[in-house]
């Protein structure tokens, strides 16, 4: 059966009406709900949508960038100004996907699903929802419950510095494939050592998640094998990895140290 | 269920259909319009046999809503050759046995050619990144990478 789909010019019309009829979807992208509608998901009989422009918008003003909720994987990859998240947003689908899944619909895609949001963990994003701006970590959290039915405006970071920013995802199909594990990573170095360091995981949970314990064992050492070995001792905790068809828990586990090593020393 | 109008250029063809509100352009492509070269396979945005190119980008059909289409231009592997002249792609893939069973041939056209709308001389690895979204099950990939690969050497494929 088809869904009827109601289209709003503004967010907070569209926000309004996700509030009054619990029966819809927000439609971003369409690869995640038109995807469960396809499935045969009963849980909802309608789609609501928005035409603000500003969902679209890409805007970098003194250092900081902000990304409308409607962005899209291949605007980011083309914008020479998001450089630092071209890898991350290049490693979600293939072309046809990364020309419709947005920043948004990331933030509440399940593992092994959501690598961009990984990204944007490490880079201490913010999330405009709701009227409020907050913490991508704390929206995290939320999403399932305060925030199963809002809609995301936007999403700000401030840009890294050049060469602080890795990204790795790991995944057993190449080009394209889901994630094994994908580590993000901001480390603030200074001297050959690592002042103060942000790791976040996808994968390692069933959201993306920060990686505490590594970011305090890196504080104050430096960026060697001997340096970050205290780090690789303490990678998975905290962690409660998924386990799917491409991999097992203890799987992700095992193989978690490994990676985020060779992303440390890289 | 209620119907919505909405219009559409589909290669090179106004279009002008009622579609149910939310149908996805890949039923309306096939059931209401006729073009049955968009496949329809898992619907879940994994298999890519129902790429299409929406105002030069490549996009899944079955995870569009047509109604979301209006005034956009689509073209198809329908549109892809001319006055019963192959296109350079479909002729390469003719000649390298890139197609067995054919049923992911119309997706891997489409992904090809919206790599050659923006790179006419594609490196492998380009190739290769391009048909990242679409499964085959039949050739093993490598074929369907030579045969692009050929028609981008081919003259006519920039003029195409």
């Amino acid at each position: 059966m088809a869904l009827t789909l109601q289209t709003f010019p503004t967010s907070d019309a569209a926000a309004a009406a996700l509030a009054a009829d619990g029966a819809t979807r927000y439609l971003g992208g369409g690869t995640l709900v038109i995807r469960n509608a396809n499935e045969g998901d009963v849980s909802f009989s309608g789609y609501i949508g928005a035409t603000d422009p500003t969902l679209s918008a890409i805007t970098v003003v003194d250092g900081r960038a902000t990304l409308g909720a409607s962005v899209t994987m291949g605007r980011i990859i083309a914008d020479i100004r998001l450089e630092c998240l071209a890898k991350a947003a290049h490693s979600v689908g293939g072309p046809a996907i990364r020309n419709m899944a947005t920043v948004g619909g990331n933030l509440y895609a399940p593992a092994p699903y959501g690598d961009l949001g990984v990204a944007l963990l490490a880079l201490d994003a913010d999330v405009e929802v709701g009227g409020a701006s907050i913490p991508l970590q704390r929206f995290l959290a939320e999403r399932d419950t305060i925030h199963a039915r809002s809609v995301v405006r936007s999403i700000s970071f401030a840009l890294p510095d050049a060469g602080a920013f890795r990204f790795i995802k790991v995944s057993r199909i190449k080009p394209k494939g889901v994630s094994v594990v994908t580590i993000a990573a901001v480390l603030d170095e200074s001297g050959g050592t690592i002042a103060s360091a942000r790791i976040a995981y996808g994968c390692m949970a069933d959201r993306p998640m920060r990686a505490k314990a590594v970011e305090t064992a890196l504080a104050g050492k430096p960026r060697t094998a001997d340096g970050i070995r205290d780090a690789l001792t303490v990678a998975s905790d905290g962690t409660e990895p998924i386990t799917d068809a491409i991999a097992s828990a203890w799987y992700r586990t095992q193989v978690l140290p490994v990676h985020l090593g060779r992303l440390l020393l890289a | 269920m209620a119907k919505v109008p909405v219009q559409f250029t589909l290669n090179g063809e106004e279009k002008a259909e009622f579609v149910e509100s939310g149908a996805t352009l890949l039923q309306a492509l096939r059931d209401k319009i006729g073009d049955m070269s968009v496949k329809s396979g898992c619907q879940q945005g994994t298999c890519g046999s129902c790429s299409v190119l929406i105002d030069g980008e490549i996009r899944l059909s079955c995870l569009t809503l047509a109604e979301t289409c209006g005034g956009t231009v689509i073209e198809t592997t329908a549109g892809l050759a001319e006055s019963g002249v192959l296109h350079p792609l479909q002729r390469a893939f003719n000649e390298g046995f890139a197609t067995q069973c054919g049923f992911c041939t119309p997706g891997m056209l489409m992904a090809a050619k919206a790599l050659f709308d923006r790179n006419p001389q594609p490196s492998r690895e380009d190739v290769v990144d391009a048909i990242a979204g679409n499964i085959c099950r039949c050739t093993g990939y490598e074929p369907i990478v030579q045969a692009i690969l050929a028609a981008s050497r081919s003259n006519t494929v920039n003029a195409a």
